[in-house]
């Protein structure tokens, strides 16, 4: 069995989620190569062959090029499964791998059983395992479904790649968060709000829960999207990372990138009306109320 | 301008799925408009709105229920439907979706294509961009922003921690859209009437379905639940009760 794996880099910075994708091969035993469009100057601590192709001459992410390069180092390795991470890298990169290669691609591994990738269905209220058919498949791997201790003395034996530049996308720039407003990382409490409070009227009521409990309110996406609650309480991957002391997630279903945002809190309490909500699986107390009646009820006992 | 975009219909995530052999069981499921599509169908309408003289196609796959999915688009503004009759399409993979719509979509020079970033069932984030690749044409994937002043289209994608990617290309190009993207409509009643009207095309799937599958499911079941987790339900000012003793015990945020 063998892995190329394939890493991140942006702006300037190589990305950590490639400890991710030496997990998952470690985890299969695999011999494992690695494909970068990085910096020589900012390598991974990966003791393997590494093909390198100059960030400094071929820009920012450009997905003909790098599909181009991927297919000359797939031709060259002849590598099993090609590993990317479930990112707005991988998931965009890999469909176009897997049509240029001719293979199977299976999206949001969070594990192999019997030697079958497994992926989430349903907002991860089902699992299923796929079957690729083909030898030679794609994968992109769920944030933090795996990960390994880096060796901070390893460090790759590297072989530049080049090859000639075509674009059919002009990348502009890079726009940054929205900076200032409220930094939910440092906050003891956090009561989030999700799609479950129904409509605006009701955020009032989860604030009125954190000023009550001295802490913060923050939002999941839909919420934030609906402009119900200005971005930058958003909770997950495209807001902030929260690791409070208490976490009280109401009328949140928890979809992966939400809880990828509060996975670390202490102490987690859902109020929620479905048992079956993925939230359930991280949450120390599920309530099940209707939020409009446990909360005032919640406020009278503090 | 000649636009095109794919919806698929999915259950209510709010469903209690059962399991049915190798997916979960299609009957007694509401069914709704794939959330991440209506920010697609919303994006191609505005951009019918300002580019004079364009038409706009909905396309999507799947049993005659789908149908209502499409007829809300068209409530929205898209023109006409295009319904490829496939009673198989829950185990369909990604390539053999892509597949078919690229067949259906081949020769027929649409400039820009809008699909989903992804759908909530399968959640593969595949078919827009393979669709694309199939078709050789520009393919950019959860866009959060979409500006058109001719021929140049601008847009921002979402990277992760709030960072956005401004990229911009032309036509003929696919986008597959993330939530935010715009505000969809609500259709109103004048416009749901005027979409009975309008025309839906129906292509048996046999017609535009080439390749063979390039993977399938072998067992859907349900994540063992962790347990460890206490549930309380029943009487509010009970259980808010409970509550409050346990953060006091377990927690040292409410003891001061």
């Amino acid at each position: 069995m063998k892995t190329l794996l394939i890493a991140e880099y942006r702006d300037g910075k190589l990305l950590e989620n490639y400890a991710e994708l030496l997990g998952f091969s470690q985890s299969l035993d695999a011999d494992t190569v690695m494909f970068l469009v990085g910096s020589p100057t900012d390598l991974p601590k990966f003791p393997g062959k590494l093909y390198l192709a100059d960030a400094g001459k071929y820009g920012e992410y450009n997905p003909a090029c790098h599909k181009r390069f991927i297919e000359k180092v797939v031709a060259a390795e002849n590598p099993d499964i090609i590993v990317l991470s479930h990112s707005s890298y991988g998931w965009d990169l890999a469909p176009r791998l897997s049509c240029a290669l001719q293979i199977p691609q299976i999206s949001e591994v969070v594990d192999v059983i019997d030697g079958l990738p497994v992926v989430p269905l349903c907002n991860a209220k089902m699992r299923r395992t796929v079957k690729p058919l083909h030898n030679r498949y794609v994968i992109t791997l769920q944030a933090g479904a795996y990960t390994v201790e880096l060796d901070s003395n390893a460090a790759p034996e590297v072989t530049v790649i080049d090859d000639e530049l075509t674009e059919n996308i002009i990348f502009q720039g890079y726009e940054e968060a929205q900076k200032g407003g409220v930094d939910l990382s440092k906050a003891e409490i956090i009561v989030s709000a999700g799609r479950g409070v129904g409509k605006p009227e009701n955020v009032k009521i989860i604030a009125d829960l954190a000023a009550r409990l001295g802490g913060e309110y923050g939002a999941s996406r839909p919420v934030v999207d609906a402009e119900w609650v200005e971005h930058n309480r958003q909770v997950g991957t495209t807001g902030q990372t929260v690791s409070p002391k208490l976490y009280v997630a109401c009328g949140i279903s928890g979809a992966i990138q939400h809880l990828a945002g509060m996975k670390k809190s202490e102490f987690v309490v859902a109020i929620n009306t479905d048992r079956d909500a993925p939230i359930s699986e991280i949450a120390d107390i599920l309530v099940i109320a209707d939020l409009k009646q446990f909360i005032p009820a919640l406020m009278e006992k503090l | 301008m000649k636009i095109l975009v794919c919806i698929k219909q999915v259950p209510d995530m709010e469903s209690k799925f059962k399991i049915d052999g190798t997916w979960y069981d299609t009957r007694d499921l509401a069914w709704r408009m794939n959330e991440y599509d209506e920010y697609g169908v919303e994006q191609a309408v505005c951009l019918k709105e300002q580019v004079a003289g364009s038409d706009l196609t909905v396309l999507s796959i799947g049993p005659a229920r789908v149908k209502e999915s499409m007829k809300k688009a068209l409530a929205m503004g898209c023109d006409r439907g295009i319904h490829i009759e496939d009673d198989k399409v829950a185990e369909r993979d990604p390539y053999s979706i892509a597949a078919i719509i690229a067949e259906y979509a081949r020769n027929q020079e649409f400039d820009i294509i809008f699909c989903g970033m992804q759908s909530q069932d399968r959640a593969s984030a595949q078919v827009g961009i393979l669709t694309a690749e199939l078709l050789g044409i520009t393919a950019v994937s959860t866009i959060i922003s979409f500006n058109y002043d001719h021929p140049t289209i601008t847009v921002k994608r979402e990277l992760e921690g709030g960072v956005k990617a401004v990229i911009s290309t032309t036509a003929p190009a696919l986008f597959t859209c993330q939530l935010g993207l715009n505000t969809p409509r609500y259709p109103t009643l004048p416009n749901i009437m005027k979409a009975k009207k309008k025309e839906m095309l129906s292509v048996p799937v046999s017609d535009v379905l080439k390749v063979e599958a390039a993977q399938q499911t072998e067992k859907i079941f349900f994540p063992e639940k962790k347990g460890g987790g206490l549930i309380l339900e029943g009487d509010p000012a009970d259980i808010a009760g409970q509550l409050v003793r346990i953060l006091k015990e377990k927690t040292t945020v409410l003891s001061r």
